[in-house]
């Protein structure tokens, strides 16, 4: 087992992995640029080394200085977390060339993953279910007409090298195509300097489940179950649960034995994710593979009782797999609010800015990786996702009703969050009823806004004043001729707490 | 105390006295069994009739706002016997208005110059956090009189970007 390792990632992720460290007796190395300074994330490692500027790319991108780090301290393995250096072959193979075990999968396996045209023909060869459409990209608009009157339309553009949106086109009719494609190309071109863009069957209104899969560098490669991940917004994940409401035994295990077949046609190793579109008569077809520990990996936790984090050191360090895929066993359900410092009445624009005050909830079933803190000031320059609360309950109903009971604990005070979004979904009907698909989030957001105020505005009132005599810190408006003093207002509360200790006594 | 207290701009006349026996407190003239302890700095507990409640107070940009469970209300409190207190802040559409920073974030694009005429709810300035960029739009026609922040410059939530007359 490794004795150090570097996690080369910031925010709750990277908590999450130096938990784990500490539960495993490993040594746990941060890195941090000059704004996470006094992030979460430095506080809970063993060690903190300063890797650069704000901007991603001097700092978490920046390959040469993290392997510096890593040969200064002494790390035998690096954990890349989600996002920034997670998905990139070139970075783990300079690791490889470091004499640094890069936990995750080979550069190999990632490069297949990272092209979706490459990824397709392999699969097809595997017998791996894809959308109908071609495996390469699209010499003319002419070819391109052809294959979309061969699948029927609407059709889907798509780059190569995509993701995140970024250069999809959809198409209705035969018209619109050498346009589209045009665009496509063009956007795909500027995102990812690769200009290749191919064709699929639109699947319209599709679910979007994913099936987790472990490998070790043994041969062993299986499932552990999927996660619904339908609910998103700008082409991001929102909210996920596991299991799906759709999947039944038959279904997942059907799945799974084709994302263990993806895996081994990539001769994958480590935590992956296989990504599939599943249309209403729920047929599924591969999307992409995720060749990293994916954010909403905890419902997985919840359900099946593993630690991936800690499964994933393990795999890296060359143990194999502690138990076979009849031993997986899936147990109650898990639902994951992704808290981002977005504010709800702007459009779900950044909000970043300093905590001023943080309550947060606990309790039966609640699990929170979160990596703000009360007095934190959340910087500009990365994604602005917060924390994690999921929920776990025996079935859906009660980690649906325990979520919601400790979304209404949880403030996050001084910034605005995404908070008031989650009530609103996890009380939506179509919600309850499973009635879930990619199109879903938007449709909710159109509608009028169903969460109405309880009618407190004299509750409101009373507690103003309270406040200006109790904690008359900048409560009042004006030139401060508020006759009670910050001492007065100590001497109150203070005598509260004696009688509320008389009352106990009695009790 | 006897307070003017405005909640998501309705005015309501507070009187709310603390002595050993407890609390006293009439809201507009009505009188109210309460009880209150606070906390922790920003946090409520309020007891009224039996039933509780936690109310957080967070000030942000916009004003104070308290937070009643889950629901928020605007907030203003003020003292009837100050005369500043009284007049309040309140907004008027004549004169200079000052564009303020909603959120911390980098100023990418100024693209009105100063002396040049808009319109009410034109652009005036994109300002970017966590790489999503947000227009600043002008409160009310009229001629931009000064862009305080140029481009490239970093702006804090409350920061004056520009002024509008």
């Amino acid at each position: 087992m490794f004795k150090k390792i570097l996690i080369a990632n910031r925010g709750e992720i990277a908590v999450r992995v130096i938990r784990a460290c500490r539960e495993l007796g490993i040594i746990s190395v941060a890195v941090y640029s000059d704004v996470d300074r006094a992030s979460l994330h430095v506080r809970k490692a063993d060690e903190a080394y300063h890797i650069g500027m704000p901007a991603a790319a001097e700092s978490y991108l920046n390959v040469a200085k993290i392997l510096d780090v890593a040969k200064r301290s002494g790390a035998e393995a690096i954990h890349p977390g989600y996002g920034f250096l997670s998905e990139n072959a070139k970075f783990a193979q300079a690791c490889g060339d470091a004499g640094v075990k890069f936990i995750g999968p080979s550069p190999a396996s990632m490069d297949m993953m990272g092209s979706k045209t490459r990824a397709r023909q392999e699969l097809e060869k595997a017998g791996v279910p894809v959308v109908p459409g071609t495996s390469k990209g699209l010499e003319s608009a002419e070819q391109g007409e052809q294959i979309a009157a061969k699948v029927g339309y609407p059709v889907m553009l798509k780059a190569a090298a995509g993701g995140g949106g970024k250069g999809m086109r959809l198409v209705h009719q035969p018209e619109e195509l050498k346009s589209a494609l045009e665009a496509a190309q063009s956007e795909a071109e500027r995102a990812f300097g690769d200009r290749e863009v191919y064709i699929e069957k639109a699947i319209l209104n599709p679910r979007h489940i994913e099936m987790q899969v472990l490998a070790d560098e043994h041969g062993n490669t299986m499932y552990l179950g999927e996660r619904e991940c339908s609910i998103q917004r700008r082409h991001q994940k929102v909210l996920e649960e596991s299991p799906s409401p759709i999947v039944n035994a038959d279904m997942r295990q059907r799945m799974g034995e084709v994302a263990v077949r993806v895996a081994r046609a990539a001769r994958y190793t480590n935590a992956g994710t296989v990504e599939f579109l599943v249309d209403q008569a729920r047929n599924f077809y591969f999307l992409e593979m995720n060749t990293r520990l994916q954010v909403e990996h905890p419902v997985t936790e919840l359900i099946t009782g593993q630690d991936l984090v800690h499964l994933q050191i393990q795999i890296a360090a060359g143990e194999k797999l502690p138990f076979r895929q009849e031993d997986v066993c899936i147990r109650g359900h898990a639902i994951e609010c992704r808290i981002y410092a977005e504010d709800p009445d702007n459009n779900y624009f950044p909000s970043p800015g300093k905590i001023t005050l943080l309550l947060s909830p606990s309790g039966p079933g609640i699990r929170r990786d979160s990596g703000m803190y009360e007095g934190w000031t959340v910087p500009i320059d990365y994604d602005p996702l917060l924390a994690k609360l999921i929920g776990y309950g025996t079935d859906r109903a009660q980690a649906i009703s325990r979520l919601t009971r400790a979304l209404h604990e949880y403030f996050v005070g001084g910034i605005k969050t995404n908070i008031s979004l989650f009530r609103r979904i996890l009380t939506d009907a179509d919600f309850q009823a499973g009635k879930v698909d990619t199109g879903y989030l938007d449709r909710l957001l159109k509608s009028k806004p169903s969460e109405v105020k309880g009618g407190h505005p004299e509750v409101a009132a009373i507690a103003a004043g309270i406040f200006a005599i109790l904690d008359p810190a900048s409560a009042v408006v004006g030139n401060g001729t508020l006759s009670a003093t910050p001492g007065n207002g100590h001497r109150i509360a203070a005598s509260g707490w004696k009688r509320a200790a008389r009352v106990e006594g009695l009790g | 105390m006897i307070y003017d207290v405005i909640i998501d701009g309705k005015g309501y006349r507070l009187e709310v006295e603390w002595s050993e026996a407890g609390w006293r407190c009439r809201l507009d003239g009505r009188e109210i069994q309460m009880d209150a302890v606070l906390a922790r700095r920003d946090v409520l507990s309020v007891l009224i009739g039996g039933k509780a409640y936690e109310v957080k107070r967070e000030h942000t940009a916009t004003g104070m706002h308290l937070w009643v469970g889950s629901d928020r209300y605007l907030a203003e409190v003020r003292d009837p016997r100050s005369l500043r207190g009284r007049r309040g802040g309140d907004a008027d559409e004549k004169g200079p208005k000052k564009l303020l920073a909603p959120m911390p974030g980098k100023v990418v694009r100024v693209l009105i110059g100063e002396e040049q005429a808009v319109e009410a709810g034109q652009s005036i300035l994109v300002v970017e956090a966590m790489k999503m960029q947000n227009e600043i739009k002008s409160p009310k026609k009229g001629t931009v009189q000064k862009i305080v922040a140029a481009e490239g410059a970093n702006v804090n939530a409350g920061d004056v970007l520009a002024i509008v007359e």
